[in-house]
């Protein structure tokens, strides 16, 4: 194994964007009574799109050897803002009921992913250990 | 670690509900205030929530892609004092009572003042459930591995 940067595949970027999520809607739940506020939430396609690997189309290019990539783009650093079902008067687009599912929702999410990680951590020590313990 | 941010964030949350939780007590309180003026009434207040823009992070230089447009927290930029008129009561033995016998009454709604504790209420709850869901997802990323 040359290195150990892949070792929990995807999962350590989606801890990041787990983390980011909640971040942005315990915002949106802070800001229920805020008026013109407007709810917003991260674009998980959209950053799927930026992790699988290929280039983002914004990133830099490094066509001469010794370039030093840039570093990789914040999880979730573009956000989407939520379409409201019930507009208040106020201009505020929370619905708080709609946030905290979604946070609940992130944080089973979050929740899977440390599993996924802790199972690879597990597989790694009984290989290691071959079975010993 | 971003998820010590979302303290800060409920936190302002929590702060902010707590003091509109503190005006309704006050408006309610002064209900039946009377002042001897229509200017010294005693009106019914209300504070202006506004978020906060800004990254927490800012101070310290932490020039992520995402203090542009990161998560926000809430703040209350100042009080807003209701416009609606001061009723004038006549009450000629009331020490307050002006010349012509009149005392002036706040402008306080009951109902609108039960209606803003129980949103505030409401806010605030679901403020400390994300600071708790918060902790516990940490304290789990604590044990990573076990």
């Amino acid at each position: 194994m040359s290195s150990f940067d892949n070792l929990f595949g995807l999962h350590t970027q989606a801890l990041a964007l787990w983390q980011r999520r909640a971040e942005v809607l315990s915002g949106n739940l802070a800001n229920a009574d805020t008026p013109g506020y407007l709810a917003r939430d991260v674009d998980f396609r959209q950053v799927l799109s930026g992790t699988d690997g290929a280039a983002s189309p914004l990133s830099l290019d490094t066509p001469s050897p010794g370039q030093i990539p840039s570093s990789a783009p914040q999880p979730g650093g573009a956000l989407a803002y939520r379409v409201p079902t019930q507009p208040s008067m106020d201009g505020n687009t929370v619905d708080s009921q709609v946030e905290e599912a979604a946070f609940a929702q992130n944080s089973v999410h979050y929740q899977a992913s440390l599993s996924f990680i802790t199972a690879q951590i597990h597989m790694l020590r009984t290989a290691i250990t071959g079975d010993q313990d | 670690m971003s998820l010590t941010k979302i303290f800060d964030v409920a936190g302002s949350g929590m702060a902010a509900q707590s003091l509109r939780l503190n005006t309704v007590a006050s408006n309610l309180a002064n209900a039946d205030s009377v002042a001897g003026t229509p200017a010294a009434a005693y009106r019914a207040r209300e504070p202006l929530f506004a978020a906060i823009r800004r990254q927490f992070g800012d101070a310290s230089g932490e020039a992520d892609a995402a203090a542009a447009d990161g998560a926000s927290g809430v703040q209350v930029l100042g009080m807003t004092e209701s416009q609606a008129p001061v009723k004038a009561q006549y009450e000629p033995g009331n020490p307050m009572a002006d010349a012509n016998g009149y005392v002036y009454a706040s402008n306080v709604n009951p109902v609108d003042e039960l209606v803003n504790m129980i949103s505030a209420s409401r806010s605030y709850q679901s403020d400390v459930e994300v600071m708790n869901t918060t902790k516990q997802l940490m304290l789990k990323t604590l044990t990573l591995g076990d």
